[in-house]
């Protein structure tokens, strides 16, 4: 306590704390006394936020307006110059946000859906069901995920949307181990045994008993989850077998304009233009990384051991 | 039966298990392709004799468990199939077994990976162990925060820094590595150097993290507090006491980056341009040659597997309660 002794008075400490503080006042406070890192962190997500939904407005040119001059130096006309065949970095920079972030929120939501559901379900059910998908998620992760998302993308092809199944399913594999440790200690409270003898159904228990239990860890993981599936889906893409042109992506961008970094020594803005897109995934990744670790030390107190 | 020997051998027995299931998996791949995937291959302009004559050399009129059963006995032998490139609609047949696309551009990655194992282990225990001994100083946050930044960052922007500033600006290293089965070692190592940086700087961040993680668990054990208590230093603490215990997990970490890198040597192997299984796995991946998807795919999972298993063993052989049960 930092207050002076004169003036302290215990009562108006605890009477301040007695009052009832709205959702709204406690984001307040909480925001107040967060470190710089996850101050850092939230203010990059919410630049991002805003450039992905505002992105045509945002952008000089089209997605995928082509102009005559590829490799175009940077100028006041084209911000970063232009890429192979003539489009304007700076505008496919603004829609790549659109569409990498876009595309890894909508595949963690849907590794979360399906995990989350399945792993709430084993930790109810506990019998075969359990042990079945418990067998399964083992073997799934036996395989590097990268790996496997090459296979099932060289059988189904690489669509936007056989992108987004294939890399949920196999992250939903973490989410289902995750959700099915920390539900299995919720699932044994009397109140879930109550709801049980009261006749709810299991969509109830998982939703109402269960689910507003262990969000903690779980909105934890969803911001780990979002960095592995956004670092996983720009890595595809970069190897070329990922989100296809012409839409405009980071990890894609990054090897359509890897040959200019030779360029460096010549002129230093041309070889730092394939860094942008990376760099660009880079911030996120650190911006949401330290965010989350912000949010485990409030939830738990656990520092980063 | 020593308690011991009867965990290793139920290891080895679920890992066995695993690789079985694996291999049923992957072989799937071919069971799940579209039905035309025959004209896919072979053209447009194919006859119907040739897609016939292709759709019966992969056997696709005998039912899946004879043909799973045969491609797992060709596995074992060494014969991968054959490659789907190099076919045509005429029916000439230039196409090569998989094991030779395979074979040298394993030997290549091995060496990128052995080359990475031995500059990145040492450095990352070291930093690791001395982490933990000086938890909180400013050394170790440096550390801890300069690892958990690499650790954000994809392999590709990693490896295009290190080319820009090592090959472009100061041009030190080449920045393409393209080695070869005549490559003198020295020669290949100099050209294997930039790939190999990256994939330490990435490798080095997870590995220091577990290994500090795992020694800070255990220097808050009672009996290493015990230790200290009745006078130890602190050399002799970590020597004595604390590593015996450190094995186990220090292994496991090892063995799990070594894993990591499996992986990771993929999207660097395509970024320098060197010719190793994960390059071809990704070229036969955009070009749907599935045979070869197959083969690559099979010896990353084994490889990863068997490193994870290991990493087990060790953990359970190191293991002192295991050793001197009660």
């Amino acid at each position: 306590m930092t207050q002076d002794p004169e003036t302290y008075s215990a009562l108006g400490e605890v009477g301040a704390f007695q009052e009832r503080r709205t959702l709204w006042t406690r984001i307040k406070l909480d925001l107040k006394k967060s470190p710089m890192t996850a101050r850092f962190g939230m203010s990059v997500i919410l630049i991002y936020a805003i450039v992905a939904i505002f992105a045509p407005l945002l952008a000089p040119y089209g997605e995928a307006e082509v102009f005559p001059v590829p490799y175009a130096p940077w100028s006041s006309e084209f911000i970063f110059g232009t890429d192979q065949i003539g489009r304007d970095i700076f505008s496919r920079m603004i829609y790549g946000a659109r569409n990498t972030v876009g595309i890894a929120v909508a595949t963690t939501l849907l590794a979360f859906l399906i995990g989350g559901a399945l792993g709430l379900a084993a930790a109810i059910n506990r019998s075969w069901l359990d042990q079945f998908l418990s067998r399964t998620v083992d073997v799934l992760m036996a395989i590097p995920s990268l790996i496997f998302a090459l296979v099932l993308l060289s059988i189904f092809g690489s669509t936007v949307i056989n992108l987004i199944i294939i890399i949920a399913v196999l992250d939903s594999t973490r989410v289902f181990r995750l959700t099915r440790a920390v539900a299995i200690n919720v699932v044994v409270m009397d109140y879930v045994e109550a709801a049980r003898l009261r006749g709810e159904g299991i969509g109830w228990i998982m939703r109402r008993e269960i689910l507003p239990n262990i969000m903690p860890p779980l909105v934890a993981e969803f911001g780990l989850r979002f960095c592995f599936v956004f670092l996983a889906i720009a890595a595809l893409s970069f190897l070329g077998v990922g989100i296809q042109p012409p839409t405009a992506d980071w990890g894609s961008m990054v090897r359509e304009n890897a040959s200019l970094i030779q360029f460096a020594q010549y002129d230093l803005k041309a070889g730092l233009t394939p860094l942008l897109p990376a760099s660009a995934i880079a911030l996120l990744t650190v911006a949401v990384n330290f965010v989350v670790d912000w949010f485990l030390q409030k939830t738990s107190g656990i520092r980063d051991e | 039966m020593h308690p011991v020997f009867r965990t290793v051998l139920e290891r080895l027995g679920l890992g066995l298990a695993t690789l079985f299931i694996v291999s049923i998996i992957i072989f799937s791949a071919i069971e799940m392709l579209p039905g035309d995937f025959g004209e896919a291959v072979l053209g447009q302009a194919a006859t119907k004799e040739t897609v016939a004559a292709f759709r019966r050399e992969l056997g696709l009129d005998e039912p899946a468990y004879m043909r799973y059963a045969q491609w797992i006995g060709n596995v074992v032998q060494g014969d991968l199939g054959t490659s789907f490139s190099g076919r045509n609609a005429s029916g000439i047949d230039r196409s090569r077994p998989v094991v030779d696309l395979i074979a040298p551009r394993l030997w290549n990655t091995l060496f990128l990976a052995s080359m990475t194992a031995i500059i990145a282990v040492p450095i990352a225990l070291a930093l690791g162990i001395t982490s933990a001994l000086y938890r909180n100083s400013i050394y170790d946050r440096t550390v801890n925060t300069a690892t958990l930044t690499t650790i954000s960052f994809p392999e590709f922007f990693v490896a295009y820094i290190l080319i820009l500033l090592l090959a472009s600006l100061w041009p030190v290293f080449p920045s393409l590595a393209n080695v070869d089965a005549a490559t003198p070692l020295a020669e290949r190592m100099f050209k294997a150097a930039l790939p190999a940086m990256t994939l330490t700087l990435v490798i080095v961040a997870h590995m220091m993290r577990m290994t500090r993680a795992a020694i800070i668990n255990l220097l808050a054990s009672p009996y290493i507090q015990m230790a200290r208590l009745s006078g130890a230093s602190q050399t002799e603490v970590i020597i004595k006491h604390a590593l015996p215990n450190a094995w186990a997990p220090i292994a496991t970490v090892i063995a799990f980056n070594l894993a990591y890198l499996v992986v990771g040597v993929v999207v660097v192997e395509v970024v320098f341009v060197y010719p190793g299984v994960g390059q071809l796995m990704v070229d036969a991946v955009t070009s749907r040659d599935i045979p070869v998807v197959q083969g690559c795919a099979l010896i990353f999972a084994m490889t990863y597997i068997l490193l994870n298993l290991t990493a087990d063993i060790i953990g359970i052989i190191t293991n002192p309660r295991l050793l001197h049960p009660k």
